[in-house]
This record gives C-alpha cells, sequence and structure tokens, in this order.
C-alpha cells in the first residue's frame, strides 16, 4: 500500500501553520461560549486535572494519616470525610470524564476526519453541567463534607448528618453530562467519518470511545434514579432502603453498582483505547488482532452489565446469584486477557521507540496484567469472601484505575501533547516524573495486597499494630507519587512557554490527526480528509 | 499448609476450612504469577530485542493469526472455569452450617458487638466458643450495615438491619482470634472490634457456666481489658484527647458540670448509672443518646472493675 492515508482533496498548506484553534478567535468570551470541541476540551483537560489535584492532595491526607496507628494529623470523623473526597472527586470528577470528555473530545472528531463533533452544543451544555456538578460536590466540602464513602451505601448515608445530599446532587448532576457526552460521541461515531473510513478501517480509540459511550448512555441514568431516590429517602422520609421504614438496604446496593459496575468500563476502556494507539505507533507496526480489540470492547461493555453482583458477595444475597455472578465475572475476564495478549504481540518484531508515551503504554501493561490478575482472586467466592472490603480490594482497584486508566491518561497526554498545544514538552524530565510515578505506584499499592490478604479492612482510621510496618512503607511510595505528579505538572506547563515547536506529526503515526497541523486549525482540517486504508497500515 | 512460602502473606490458619481457602489462593497465585512473567516477560524481552535504532527499515507487517488467537483466548477460558467451579465448591462447602452447632446470636450496633448464648449468658466485645466444635453465629444490626470478620477463619458476612444473616465456622486452633466490622460504619468502625477465644472443652465449660465472668483477674487488670473489649475505648480516651466522650484521664473524683446547670463528683454511684442509664447526667458539652446502655451487658465484677481501672487512670 503506497498510497497515503489522507489525500488532499483541496489544499489550503498556506495558512496552515498561522492559523490554529487557539489563535483563530480571541478573548475570554471566546473560550467561554466556544463550539469547537478542541476548545471544549481543553477546557475539561484543565478542570480534570485541577480535580485530580484535589483528589490527590487528599489521597496524601489518608496516606499521611494512616502512617501510624491512632491520630496522626486529624480524627476520625475529618478521616472518613477525606477519604469520601477522595473517592468521590476522584471518580466523578476525574476519572469518568478524564479520558472521554478532555482528550475524547478533543482528539475523536479529528481521528474520524470530522470537523467537530455530531452536536456542538450538547457538548458546550455537558461542560457546563459538568461544572454545575462539581460546584455541589465541592460545596458539600463547606457544608461539612459527607463522610459516607463514595458508594453512599444506606442506611449509613441517610442517617449521618454530614452534607450528603449536596454530593450525590453533584454525582446525580455529572451524570447527565456523561450522558450528553455519549450521546454525542455515538452519534459523531456513526454519522460523522470521513468518507471511506469503514467501521473496520476506524482507529481503535474510536471503538473504545463507542462502547464507553453505550454504557455511559445505558448505565448513568440508572445512578442518577438511585442517587434520587436516596435524596427522597434523607429528605422526604420515604421509606425505600432503610429498614426502619420499611425499605431494603440491599435493594441500594444492587442499583448502585449496576451503575457503578459498568462504571468500571466507562473508566477503563477509554484507557485501552489510548493504549491501542500508542503502542503500533512506538512499535512502527500494524496493531496484532485489529477485529478482536474492537469487538473485546463490545464484550466488555455488554457482559460488564452482567456482574454487578460480585460486589456483594459477603451482603447477604443468595448462593444462586453469587455463583452466576462469580462466574459472569471470570468471563469478563477473557476479553481483557485478549486485549492484553493483542498488545504484546503487537511489538512482536516492531521497530520499538521508547518515548515517553511509549513508557507509560508499558507501564500500563505491567500495572494492568497485576491489576487483572488480581482481579482472580476476587471473582473466585470463597477467597472473596476473605478478601473482601480488606486493603487487597483498594490495591486491586488501584491497580486497575490509577495503574491502568489513570496511567493510559497520562500516556495520551504526552502522546497528543504535541497536537494539542503544538509544544513539545522536555523528553528527559518526562521520562524521569514517568519513572518516579511508576515506582511510587507499586510502593504505594502493591504492599496494600499483603495488608488486605493479612486482613486489614478497608476504610480504618485506626488498625491493630501489626500493620503498621507496611502502612509505613505504603505512605512513603504515596510521596515519591506524590514527586511524579508535581515533577509533570512542572514540565508540562513549562513546555507552553519555552517547550520547541512540534512538528505536525513527531512521532511518524498514519491517524488523521498526524496529517493536520500541530495545533490543528479551527476546522481540523485544510482539506477534506478521505481514509483510503486502515489506521496502522505502516509501510514496511 | 502454607506450601509455597506464602505464609507471610495470610492470617493464622483457624480451621480446615481457612486452609483450604488458602490452598486456592495459592494456586490463583502461582498461576497468576505464570502469567504475569509471561505477558511482562515477552514484553521487556520485546523492547530489548526490537529497540528502534535508526529508521525503522523492514518491519514485518501481520496483522493476526488465527489460530494463535484461539490459543490465547480458549486457555484462559478454561483455566478460569477451573477457578470458578473450585472457588464455588469450597464457598458452598462453608455456607450450611452442621445441625448440632453452637448457635450464638449476635447484635451489631455502633460500634459494638454483643452475643448471646443459648443460655442467656451475654458478651460483649469478646466472646468464647470450643475447640472443634462447629459454631453458627445468627446476627443482626441496630442500626446500620456492619460486617463480621474473622480474619483467621477466612469468613466474612454483612450484618443487616432488619434481617438476620448467619456465619459458621469451626475452630481448630486455641487462643484469641480477631474480629473486625468491614462495613464502613462511621467514626467508631475502626475501633468496632471483638475477640474471639476459642477454649479447650473443659475451659469452654466452666466459662459458659460461671456466665461468662472472669472470676480470677484482680478488678483493675480486668478493668483495663474491659475499657478494650467493651469498646469504652471508642469513645473516651485515657490520654485526655476529646473524642465522642469526655475522658477517662484524672476522672476519678473530679467534678463535672451536668448539662442543666447542676454538678456531680464522679464516684461509684456516677460511673455506674452513666453505665447503666447513660443519658441520666450527660456532662456539658457533649451530645446525649450517644452512649448505648449496658443494662443488662456489664455484671456487677465488670462495673466494679471498670471502677477499679479508672481509679488508676490519674
Amino acid at each position: 500500500m503506497s498510497t497515503k492515508y489522507v489525500d488532499s482533496v483541496s489544499s489550503v498548506e498556506s495558512t496552515a501553520h498561522s492559523e490554529n484553534y487557539i489563535n483563530a478567535k480571541k478573548g475570554l468570551m471566546s473560550w467561554i461560549v466556544t463550539l469547537d470541541h478542541k476548545r471544549i476540551g481543553v477546557m475539561y483537560l484543565g478542570s480534570i486535572l485541577f480535580a485530580f489535584m484535589l483528589g490527590g492532595l487528599m489521597a496524601l491526607l489518608v496516606r499521611l494519616e494512616l502512617i501510624a496507628p491512632g491520630r496522626t494529623i486529624m480524627g476520625p470523623k475529618t478521616y472518613n470525610q477525606v477519604f469520601t473526597l477522595h473517592g468521590a472527586i476522584m471518580v466523578f470528577l476525574f476519572i469518568i470524564p478524564s479520558i472521554p470528555a478532555a482528550l475524547g473530545n478533543f482528539m475523536l472528531p479529528i481521528l474520524l476526519g470530522a470537523k467537530d463533533v455530531a452536536f456542538p452544543r450538547l457538548n458546550l451544555a455537558s461542560y457546563y453541567i459538568y461544572v454545575v456538578g462539581a460546584i455541589f460536590c465541592v460545596a458539600s466540602l463547606l457544608m461539612g463534607a459527607a463522610d459516607t464513602g463514595w458508594t453512599f451505601y444506606t442506611p449509613y448515608s441517610t442517617t449521618t448528618g454530614t452534607s450528603v445530599v449536596s454530593m450525590t446532587l453533584g454525582a446525580f448532576i455529572l451524570g447527565f453530562s456523561s450522558i450528553f457526552t455519549g450521546l454525542n460521541f455515538i452519534a459523531t461515531i456513526h454519522k460523522l467519518r470521513a468518507p471511506g473510513m469503514t467501521w473496520g478501517k476506524m482507529p481503535l480509540f474510536c471503538w473504545g470511545m463507542y462502547a464507553t459511550s453505550v454504557i455511559q448512555v445505558i448505565a448513568t441514568p440508572v445512578l442518577g434514579i438511585t442517587l434520587l431516590l436516596l435524596i427522597m429517602e434523607k429528605v422526604l422520609g420515604v421509606g425505600i432502603f432503610d429498614a426502619k421504614l420499611g425499605g431494603d438496604p440491599v435493594l441500594y446496593q444492587h442499583f448502585f453498582w449496576f451503575y457503578s459496575h459498568p462504571a468500571v468500563y466507562i473508566m477503563i476502556l477509554p484507557g485501552m483505547a489510548i493504549i491501542s494507539e500508542i503502542i503500533p505507533v512506538f512499535s512502527h507496526k500494524t496493531i496484532f488482532g485489529y477485529r478482536a480489540i474492537a469487538l473485546s470492547s463490545v464484550a466488555i461493555a455488554i457482559i460488564g452489565f452482567l456482574v454487578w453482583g460480585h460486589h456483594m458477595f459477603t451482603s447477604g444475597q443468595s448462593e444462586l446469584a453469587g455463583m452466576i455472578f462469580s462466574f459472569l465475572t471470570f468471563l469478563v475476564a477473557i476479553p481483557s486477557g485478549i486485549k492484553v495478549f493483542n498488545w504484546v504481540a503487537t511489538m512482536y518484531k516492531g521497530s520499538i521507540s521508547l518515548n515517553t508515551p511509549m513508557l507509560y503504554a508499558l507501564a500500563f501493561l505491567f500495572l494492568f496484567t497485576i491489576g487483572g490478575l488480581t482481579g482472580l482472586f476476587l471473582g473466585t467466592l470463597s477467597v472473596d469472601v476473605h478478601l473482601h472490603d480488606t486493603y487487597f480490594v483498594v490495591a486491586h482497584f488501584h491497580y486497575v484505575m490509577m495503574g491502568g486508566t489513570v496511567i493510559a491518561f497520562f500516556g495520551g497526554l504526552h502522546y497528543w501533547w504535541p497536537k494539542i498545544t503544538g509544544r513539545m514538552y522536555s523528553e528527559s524530565l518526562a521520562k524521569i516524573a514517568c519513572a518516579l510515578t511508576f515506582i511510587g505506584f507499586n510502593v504505594t499499592f502493591l504492599t496494600q495486597f499483603v495488608l488486605g490478604s493479612r486482613g486489614m479492612p478497608r476504610r480504618y482510621y485506626n488498625y491493630v499494630d501489626q500493620f503498621q510496618p507496611l502502612h509505613a512503607f505504603s505512605t512513603v511510595g504515596s510521596w515519591i507519587l506524590g514527586l511524579g505528579f508535581l515533577l509533570m505538572a512542572f514540565y508540562l506547563l513549562a513546555s507552553l512557554k519555552t517547550g520547541k515547536k512540534a512538528s505536525d506529526n513527531p512521532w511518524g503515526g498514519v491517524t488523521f490527526e498526524w496529517q493536520t497541523p500541530s495545533p490543528p486549525p479551527e476546522h481540523n482540517f485544510n482539506y477534506v480528509p478521505v481514509a483510503t486504508h486502515g489506521p496502522y497500515e505502516y509501510k514496511s | 499448609m502454607n506450601m509455597f512460602l506464602l505464609a507471610p502473606f495470610m492470617p493464622l490458619q483457624g480451621s480446615e476450612y481457612a486452609k483450604s481457602v488458602d490452598l486456592l489462593y495459592e494456586f490463583i497465585f502461582w498461576l497468576g504469577v505464570v502469567f504475569f512473567i509471561g505477558i511482562v516477560g515477552s514484553m521487556a524481552y520485546f523492547v530489548f530485542k526490537y529497540k528502534r535504532v535508526g529508521e525503522p527499515r523492514n518491519i514485518p507487517q501481520f496483522s493476526h493469526n488465527f489460530a494463535l488467537e484461539v490459543t490465547w483466548s480458549v486457555i484462559p477460558l478454561i483455566i478460569v472455569i477451573v477457578i470458578f467451579f473450585w472457588g464455588f465448591d469450597s464457598y458452598m462447602s462453608n455456607r450450611i452450617a452442621p445441625n448440632d452447632s453452637l448457635e450464638i446470636k449476635v447484635y451489631a450496633k455502633k460500634w459494638q458487638w454483643e452475643f448471646e448464648y443459648p443460655d442467656g449468658t451475654r458478651t460483649l466485645g469478646e466472646f468464647h466458643v470450643p475447640k472443634d466444635k462447629p459454631v453458627k453465629l445468627i446476627m443482626s444490626s441496630d442500626d446500620v450495615i456492619h460486617s463480621f470478620f474473622l480474619p483467621t477463619m477466612r469468613q466474612k458476612m454483612d450484618v443487616l438491619p432488619g434481617r438476620y444473616t448467619t456465619l459458621w465456622f469451626q475452630p481448630t486452633v486455641e487462643g484469641k482470634h480477631q474480629v473486625f466490622c468491614t462495613e464502613y460504619c462511621g467514626d467508631g468502625h475502626s475501633e468496632m472490634m471483638a475477640e474471639l477465644t476459642v477454649d479447650s472443652q473443659d475451659k469452654y465449660k466452666e466459662w459458659i457456666e460461671n456466665g461468662g465472668l472472669d472470676k480470677d483477674t484482680p478488678l483493675d487488670q480486668l478493668g483495663a481489658r474491659l475499657y478494650k473489649s467493651r469498646n469504652c475505648n471508642t469513645c473516651h480516651s485515657i490520654d485526655g484527647t476529646r473524642i465522642q466522650g469526655p475522658t477517662f484521664k484524672g476522672i476519678w473524683g473530679r467534678t463535672e458540670r451536668i448539662t442543666g446547670g447542676t454538678t456531680v463528683v464522679v464516684d461509684e454511684n456516677y460511673v455506674r448509672e452513666s453505665v447503666m442509664d447513660p443519658n441520666a447526667k450527660v456532662v456539658e458539652g457533649y451530645e446525649r443518646g450517644v452512649m448505648p446502655t449496658y443494662k443488662g451487658l456489664l455484671k456487677d465484677r465488670e462495673v466494679n472493675a471498670i471502677i477499679e481501672y479508672m481509679k488508676t487512670l490519674k
């Protein structure tokens, strides 16, 4: 295949490098009311990174308190509020919107060869709904922050005196933002692909976004309804979940996990989608098993709806339910495994360059493999009974959510940073930060598998003395991790001022975004892009 | 039966069931190690072997291999189905308690565990069972959801308001075993512990005939133990820190201001009244209704022990 992936139909090369989406319009208003998916993506990016910083500070406080048993820096009530805020901010304000709403918003239309998403106004609305939801969440901080854990289990959440209503209302509102983004992406992928781009020629990032969007649209309303019922019970005293009012507390857990387990896939599928872009580019090789990776995303999205009960093996649900949920949980492991095998196989006989995005992809493979394999312990009924609600679970989901999604997000951020900002960051500092993050992460969380196996329960303010050495070790890891992120913030911000100008295609990719200038022009392309072959067809 | 050096990963094996769970844990562990080495090892090898030098040239472009892909889908599928059946089988083996089990009722509330024996003996924060006898716990909660976790028996079950849940175990190792609450329940969650003592048959018989009462330990030492096991420590510090309730440090003989304007000197009668009827005289600045009554839960000798212990906290 010698044809170019992009055929220039009408070339306007002369203006390509002078005018771009950043300098096309000037002034604050041009950002606030923009309908450009790229600008909305950038505003989302700023917001979620702020949320990440806030949630990260909470995490450091939690770890610091746990460095020794008993009181270190705060009392039990404050501790409970801090870990609740950490979880709620990270889940609702950071991870869920991170890849789809920030990077996806920016890249998806360009990867498809479109001028914008299908509904630009809906896109802007979703951003402002996010802002309003975020205000409610953060406002709860000032009104006696919720102390329920991000799961808001009843009847604790309906009886505690803290501001659960503000927090859940925030999550309820954020749900709409998530649904709007999902709807928009589904329509965009169906209707706005460039001429010649069949489903089979679509970059895998778009497949991942598609699967994610389907879950967002179908699952999120259930969370909305659940949180609304919770608010009704708390404010109006309608008996739904509280046994004292004739309700059923376990019903809440079913409702909650019916959303929140699929939500785990809302979080991880976009991460996988980014890895599927990075590995072929930096291996200079066709992705291995395109069809298997694309369809496994869809399989995960479907089976992911049927496994929520594995969060409830000790809740008193029936043995039959436990058996079915355990079995389906093991089934959902297979498509994830297939993806990992395909990524590794893509590297076989490639030409592997170790730029920062690839380092993040390799870190992802390492950490996600641990996250996935430790999931086998938790899907196994009798072993889960011992490990449930211990630090083993904490370690497991941090390996998947942070070692998986967050690492992939930063991989994607470094991969597309030159395209988004038009600037290159310091490669050497970026590699140091990546190494610090990787080491710090493992020091923090690998220890927690041992803590959990030995019986350390989660959400504990205080603990028995035998757990102290491991807790202290884990806390030290959190400092290394914090240092890595601090360094990253430094060189990324510095690159905006002093970074050297990025070329159109710094990594040698063949998807659409690398054929247009960095940063892209207002309408993404100076010509009508046409897909003449697949997204990973490199010249050999 | 920790065959593969994983002993430091797991708590003591307090029952035969615990051993069977650990065996499965180890199987999954070593299986995971094999897969991890396979995946990350190949990745590391490829990075080393195919590192880019200069411009990429003559890279073979292949897009799939049907046989390989079927293999790496089917083999893991078979493996996870094996793990599923093994896990289900061992789970079911420990769901139905034998008919001759010793049945103990467990009541959970913020933030303490209460136990009631068939003969009416009630204990708080600690319970005894005979070795080798199956024990069935029938549990319910007074307020929010709690979860009863016995790490040494590898057993855990949520404890719900308005419903009974059960859990059983057959202890084979004498001595003390830790109980944790593992469903988040508020400020005292991490202090909501209890202690299981597995006694020899004879020692258990003696303990239950004494109504669960310790007759030998000197009063102040017993008081120090009860301060923890009866969860006084959740709300009352002994180092002067303010938690939910007034500190015990220097409490004896102190004159306290009572909500409503009167005062009271802390003596035997005030302590006894506060334990049995906590809302009668609440110290100013503290909330009513936080402390539960211990009426029927503490025996006379135990109240005396706590009083003697308080006297030592200068």
